[in-house]
C-alpha cells in the first residue's frame, strides 16, 4: 500500500467538502478519483498533498520497501520530499521561467547547495548544478518536449504545458503521482498519447498513479480501479465495469454523458 | 505616431474620435482639478490667488497625455498583434547590432577597458562635488540591487527597506561614539544588524499573503524611526549624531578632497561586490528558488521548495546591503539623524528597481542612477522630482511592468554527448 | 476618572475618523483586493478642497454652518471624483496583471497626488477654520468633550448606518457584495463590474473627504502630508478589524483609536505610532484574517 488515507474529513466554515472518505492504493496501481463537479476531488487531493490541512482523518504513504509513514497536517514541500509529486488542475508553472528551470525547481528537493554554496561557487555546488540541469533535460525528453527546453513557459501550447507540470513533477523522485485533471482541454490526439505517456511512466519509473479526471475514456482506459464522489461522500469503488453499472453512480451522474 | 489598420474605420474619421475622447478628458481635468490647480488660498494670510492660466496648462497637457496615454494602452491591448510602427522597428534594428556588437571579443574588451578608465578617471577630472553625487548613486546602487533580491528575484513589496539603511549607519554611529569603533570593523557588523532586522521582521509574516507584507514592513520602518527620534538616551533624538569618523587609512592622513575620492572608490568597491554576489545568487538554486516563489507559490511549496526559509533567505540576504551602505553613509556626511530614513526615501529604492527593470542587475543599476543623478543635474526640476517619480511608478506599472531593462532568462546548454544520452530516456514514439 | 473619560472620548473620535477612512480601504480591498494605498490622499484632496472653498465662501459672507456644509458636499463630489479617475488611470490597467503591479502603482498614485497639491498649494500648514458651531449643552458633561467630537462622532454613526443600508438593501449593494464573493460568477449573472468597482472608489472617497473635512476642522491645520498617515492608519484599523469586512473595519478603527489614545495618555504620547503599529503586528500574528474577518481558503 502506498497510500492509507482513513476517514478524511474537510469542513469550510459550515460546508463539508469531503465527509469521511477512505481511498488505498498499492504499489504500481493506477487509481482515478471521479464525481461530478463541486463532489469535493480536488479539494480531497489538496488534502492528501497538505495543501489543506484536513479536519479530521489520517494520510499515511509508504515509499514501496519502507516503513508507512503519517503525512497529516504535514507542510506540503515535506509532503513532496517524502515522494509525493502532483499537477494542477488549472496548470500552474512558473510562467517567467523558461521550461527546463521549472523543470529544475522540481528537482530543488533533492538538492543541498546553500546561499554560502551559490556565492562561493565551490566544485560540490558547480557538480550539483551541473547534474541538475542534465536531470532535467532527461524529465523533459520523458515527457516529449526537450526541444523546448529554453523556451519561456508560458509560450508552450497548452498540451505541453500538460506535459510540462508532469515533468516537473517527476523531477521532484515521486513514487506516488497525483495528476488534477491532465487531460483537460486537450483533443482526443493529446489525451491518447497522454494515456501513453502515463502507462510508459508506471513501468519505467516504478510509479503509481492516482488521478483526478472527467473524460470517462480515458478514465475508462486507463485506470485499473475506480473511485467516485459526491458531495463529499465516497459512494462507489471497483474496477470500471463495476462502477460504470453501479446504480449510485448513474444517479450520480444522472444527466451528465457518462459515456463520454 | 498612430495605430494602423487595426479596424474598419477610416483614419481621419479615427483621429476625430480620438481627439473627441481626448477633450472630454481634458475637460473633466480641467474640472477636476480647478479648485486645487486654480485657487490658492492662504488662510494664514486670508489672501486668495486666481490663477486661470494653469487651467491652459491643464487643458493642453491632459489633451496630449491622454491621446498618447490612449495610443499606448490601445498598443498593449493588441500586444504582439499590433503592427510594429517605425519606432519600434528601428528599435529592433537597434538592438539586433547591439547584440551583434556584444558578440565581438575586442568591442567587448574594448567596452570594459572604456569602462574601468571612466571609473577610475572620473573623481580626478569631476571635482569634489561631482564625486560627491557620484557617491550618493552608488549607495543607492547598493540599495536598489539589495532590495532587488527582495522584490525583484523574492517578489515580497517591501516598503521600509530604508529601516536597514538606517540601522546600519546608527550601528556605526553609535559604536563608534561609546566604543570607537572603526569604519571598516563596521561594515560587516552594519551588514549583520541589516540581515538580522531583516529576518526578524520576516519571521511574523511569513504567514501573511505579500499585501500585508507591504504594510508590516512599511509599520515596521515608521516604528524603527520613531524610536530612532524618540529613544534619546540612546539615540539622542531629532539632533542625531554628529562629528561620526570619515573612512581612514590607518596611519595615513587624508584631506578632505582625498578622503571623499577614497569614499567613492569605497563604493565603487562595495557596488562591484554587491553585483558579484548577487550575481551568483541569481544564477544558483537559491536565486531559482526566488524567482519561483514569486511566480507562484503554491506551485512552488507542491514542488518541495521551503516557501517560509526561502522567504528568510531572500528577506535576509536583501537586508544586509542595506546595513552595509548604512554605514557609509554615515561616514560618509559625518553626521546623521532620523529625518534622513523616512518612508519615502524607501519608496525612492522602489522606484529605482521598478523603473530599472525588476530582477535585472543592469536594470536596477541604470534606475538608480537615471532617479539619482538625473535630479542632481537638471535642478530646474528638482521640486517636481516626487511628482515625477509617482507618476513613473504609474506608468511603468501600466506599460512596462517588467522595468526599463527586462530581466532575460538565462539559456542553459548541453553539450552534444550529453544530448545523446538525455534523448535516449526519451521515447521518440510518443513525441508530439 | 474625568481624565480617562476625556482620553475615551479623544480614542472615540480619532475612531470615527479612522472608520469614515477604512470603510474605502475595505471596499476596494473586499472586491479589487487591492491596497489603496492612494486613499489617504483623497482624504487630503478632500480637505484641501474644503479649505479652498472655505475660504471663497468666507470672502462671498456666508455663515459658518452653511459653509461647513457646502464645503463637506463639494468635498465630498471632488474627492468622489478624484477615487474615479484614479482608478481609471492607475488601477483599471493593471487589474490583470500580478498584484504587485497594483500595489506599485497605487503607491505611485499616492505620491503622485500628495506633490501635485505640494505644488499647486504649499508644502507648509494652514490654519483650517473653524467650521463647527459651538453646542452648549455639551459644557454640562463631566468630561471634556468638544463640539467637533461630537459632530465626528456623529456624522460617522450616521455614515454606517447608512451605508449598512446601502450595501444590504439596494441593487448596487447586491452587486457589491456578488463581485466581493467571486468576480467572474458575479460577471455571468450579469452584474457590470468595472460599474460595482467605480461605484465602490465613489462612495469610498466621499466617506474619506467627509472624514477629511472634520479631522481639518477638529485638528485646525491641514498641509499636504496628513493623508499619508492617516491613510496608514485606517488601513490598519481595516486590517485589525478582517479587511473586507465593513462592520469589522468600524470595529477596528474604534480598537486603534482607543489603544491609541489609551497608549497616548497613559504610557507616552511619543510612542502613538507605535502602539498603531505594534498593535497591527500582533494581530497579524495571532489572528491573521482580523478580528472579524472569514479566514480565507487559498484557491488551489
Amino acid at each position: 500500500m502506498v497510500l492509507d488515507v482513513r476517514a478524511l474529513t474537510m469542513d469550510f466554515g459550515g460546508l463539508r467538502a469531503v465527509d469521511h472518505v477512505d481511498l488505498q492504493i498499492s504499489q504500481g496501481e493506477i487509481v482515478a478519483l471521479i464525481g461530478p463537479n463541486g463532489a469535493g476531488k480536488t479539494t480531497f487531493f489538496n488534502c492528501v498533498t497538505g495543501m489543506y490541512t484536513p479536519t479530521t482523518g489520517t494520510v499515511t504513504i509508504a515509499r514501496p520497501g519502507s516503513e508507512p509513514h503519517n503525512i497529516t497536517r504535514m507542510r506540503p514541500h515535506l509532503i513532496t520530499a517524502q515522494g509525493l509529486a502532483r499537477t494542477f488542475q488549472n496548470i500552474r508553472l512558473f510562467p517567467e521561467m523558461t521550461v527546463l528551470e521549472n523543470v529544475m525547481i522540481g528537482r530543488d528537493c533533492r538538492l543541498s547547495a546553500g546561499i554560502v554554496g551559490a556565492i562561493l561557487r565551490n566544485r560540490k555546488t558547480l557538480e550539483e548544478e551541473e547534474q541538475v540541469v542534465l536531470d532535467s533535460f532527461r524529465m523533459l525528453e520523458i515527457v516529449g518536449i526537450g526541444k523546448w527546453a529554453n523556451e519561456t513557459a508560458k509560450n508552450l501550447p497548452y498540451g505541453a504545458q500538460r506535459r510540462l507540470e508532469i515533468a516537473r513533477a517527476l523531477a521532484t523522485e515521486p513514487f506516488l503521482l497525483l495528476l488534477d485533471e491532465p487531460a483537460a482541454g486537450m483533443n482526443p490526439q493529446e489525451t491518447r498519447d497522454l494515456v501513453a505517456l502515463i502507462r510508459r511512466l508506471r513501468f519505467d519509473h516504478h510509479l503509481s498513479i492516482f488521478l483526478i479526471e472527467h473524460d470517462m475514456s480515458l478514465v475508462m482506459t486507463l485506470s485499473e480501479r475506480i473511485y467516485v464522489m459526491d458531495y463529499g461522500k465516497l459512494i462507489a469503488v471497483g474496477e470500471p465495469a463495476e462502477v460504470r453499472r453501479d446504480p449510485a453512480v448513474i444517479k450520480a451522474y444522472l444527466g451528465e454523458d457518462v459515456s463520454a | 505616431m498612430c495605430p494602423q489598420a487595426t479596424s474598419v474605420q477610416t483614419r481621419p474619421s479615427r483621429y476625430l474620435a480620438y481627439a473627441r475622447r481626448s477633450l472630454l478628458v481634458s475637460i473633466w481635468f480641467a474640472i477636476l482639478t480647478f479648485p486645487i490647480i486654480v485657487i490658492r488660498a492662504n488662510t494664514i494670510t486670508g489672501i486668495i490667488t486666481w490663477r486661470w492660466h494653469n487651467i491652459g496648462w491643464i487643458i493642453a497637457g491632459t489633451f496630449f497625455g491622454s491621446w498618447i496615454w490612449g495610443y499606448f494602452l490601445e498598443r498593449k491591448r493588441l500586444g504582439t498583434r499590433a503592427p510594429a510602427g517605425p519606432l519600434r522597428r528601428r528599435i529592433t534594428a537597434l538592438r539586433g547590432a547591439l547584440d551583434r556588437l556584444k558578440q565581438r571579443p575586442q568591442v567587448a574588451r574594448m567596452s570594459v577597458v572604456i569602462l574601468v578608465l571612466a571609473v577610475v578617471a572620473f573623481p580626478f577630472l569631476g571635482g569634489m562635488y561631482q564625486t560627491n553625487i557620484m557617491t550618493t548613486a552608488l549607495l543607492y546602487v547598493v540599495l536598489g540591487l539589495g532590495l532587488n533580491i527582495i522584490i525583484g528575484l523574492g517578489g515580497m513589496l517591501h516598503i521600509g527597506y530604508i529601516a536597514f539603511y538606517a540601522l546600519g549607519a546608527y550601528s556605526y554611529a553609535l559604536l563608534n561614539f561609546h566604543f570607537g569603533l572603526n569604519f571598516w570593523l563596521a561594515l560587516p557588523i552594519g551588514a549583520l544588524v541589516g540581515g538580522l532586522f531583516s529576518l526578524a521582521i520576516g519571521i511574523p509574516v511569513l504567514r501573511l499573503r505579500g499585501d500585508y507584507l507591504a504594510i508590516v514592513t512599511l509599520a515596521f520602518a515608521e516604528i524603527t524611526r520613531l524610536v530612532l527620534e524618540n529613544w534619546s538616551g540612546l539615540t539622542f533624538g531629532t539632533a542625531g549624531i554628529r562629528n561620526i569618523p570619515r573612512p581612514a587609512i590607518p596611519g595615513i592622513r587624508l584631506t578632505l578632497p582625498q578622503t571623499t575620492t577614497f569614499v567613492y572608490f569605497i563604493m565603487i568597491g562595495l557596488v562591484l561586490l554587491t553585483i558579484f554576489v548577487v550575481n551568483r545568487l541569481e544564477n544558483s538554486r537559491i536565486g531559482r528558488q526566488f524567482v519561483a516563489m514569486k511566480e507562484d507559490f503554491i506551485a512552488c511549496q507542491a514542488m518541495g521548495v521551503n516557501i517560509a526559509r526561502t522567504k528568510l533567505a531572500a528577506l535576509g540576504l536583501g537586508g544586509m546591503w542595506a546595513g552595509l551602505v548604512g554605514v557609509v553613509f554615515a561616514a560618509r556626511t559625518t553626521f546623521i539623524n532620523p529625518a534622513s530614513f523616512t518612508v519615502w526615501e524607501s519608496i525612492i529604492v522602489l522606484c529605482t528597481v521598478v523603473l530599472g527593470g525588476m530582477g535585472s542587475i543592469p536594470g536596477v543599476i541604470t534606475g538608480a542612477l537615471v532617479l539619482i543623478l538625473v535630479p542632481e543635474y537638471l535642478r530646474a526640476f528638482a521640486q517636481f522630482r516626487m511628482l515625477l517619480f509617482g507618476a513613473i511608478l504609474v506608468t511603468m506599472m501600466v506599460f512596462r511592468p517588467g522595468g526599463l531593462i527586462q530581466k532575460r532568462r538565462r539559456a542553459y546548454r548541453i553539450t552534444a554527448e550529453e544530448q545523446k544520452v538525455v534523448a535516449e530516456s526519451g521515447d521518440l514514439s510518443i513525441q508530439g | 476618572m474625568n481624565y480617562f473619560l476625556g482620553l475615551f472620548v479623544s480614542g472615540l473620535t480619532r475612531g470615527s475618523i479612522y472608520a469614515l477612512l477604512a470603510l474605502g480601504y475595505t471596499m476596494v480591498y473586499g472586491i479589487i483586493e487591492l491596497i489603496n494605498f492612494a486613499h489617504g490622499e483623497i482624504y487630503m484632496i478632500g480637505a484641501f478642497t474644503a479649505l479652498i472653498l472655505a475660504s471663497v465662501l468666507s470672502i462671498a459672507g456666508l455663515d459658518a454652518l452653511s459653509i461647513l456644509v457646502i464645503a463637506s458636499l463639494v468635498a465630498m463630489i471632488y474627492s468622489a471624483a478624484y477615487g474615479y479617475t484614479m482608478e481609471k488611470i492607475a488601477y483599471k490597467p493593471v487589474r490583470h496583471s500580478q498584484r504587485l503591479s497594483a500595489l506599485i502603482s497605487a503607491i505611485g498614485m499616492s505620491l503622485f497626488l500628495q506633490n501635485y497639491v505640494r505644488l499647486a498649494q504649499t508644502s507648509n500648514f494652514l490654519p483650517f477654520p473653524a467650521l463647527i458651531p459651538r453646542f452648549t449643552f455639551l459644557d454640562l458633561l463631566p468630561f471634556r468633550a468638544s463640539s467637533a467630537q461630537f459632530v465626528i462622532f456623529v456624522t460617522t454613526a450616521v455614515v454606517m448606518i447608512l451605508l449598512t443600508f446601502l450595501i444590504k438593501f439596494t441593487r448596487i449593494g447586491k452587486s457589491m457584495r456578488a463581485a466581493s464573493q467571486d468576480k467572474t460568477m458575479a460577471m455571468l449573472l450579469g452584474v457590470n463590474v468595472n460599474r460595482v468597482i467605480s461605484v465602490t472608489f465613489l462612495i469610498g472617497s466621499a466617506t474619506a473627504a467627509l472624514g477629511g473635512v472634520l479631522i481639518s476642522s477638529f485638528t485646525g491645520q491641514i498641509n499636504f502630508f496628513i493623508g499619508f498617515m492617516a491613510g496608514i492608519k485606517a488601513f490598519v484599523a481595516a486590517v485589525l478589524g478582517g479587511i473586507g469586512s465593513i462592520p469589522g473595519a468600524v470595529l477596528g478603527s474604534f480598537v486603534l483609536g482607543w489603544t491609541e489614545s489609551f497608549g497616548a495618555g497613559y504610557i507616552s504620547s511619543d510612542y502613538e505610532d507605535v502602539f498603531a503599529f505594534a498593535i497591527l503586528v500582533l494581530i497579524l500574528i495571532f489572528k491573521p484574517s482580523g478580528l472579524l474577518g472569514r479566514p480565507e481558503n487559498k484557491k488551489v
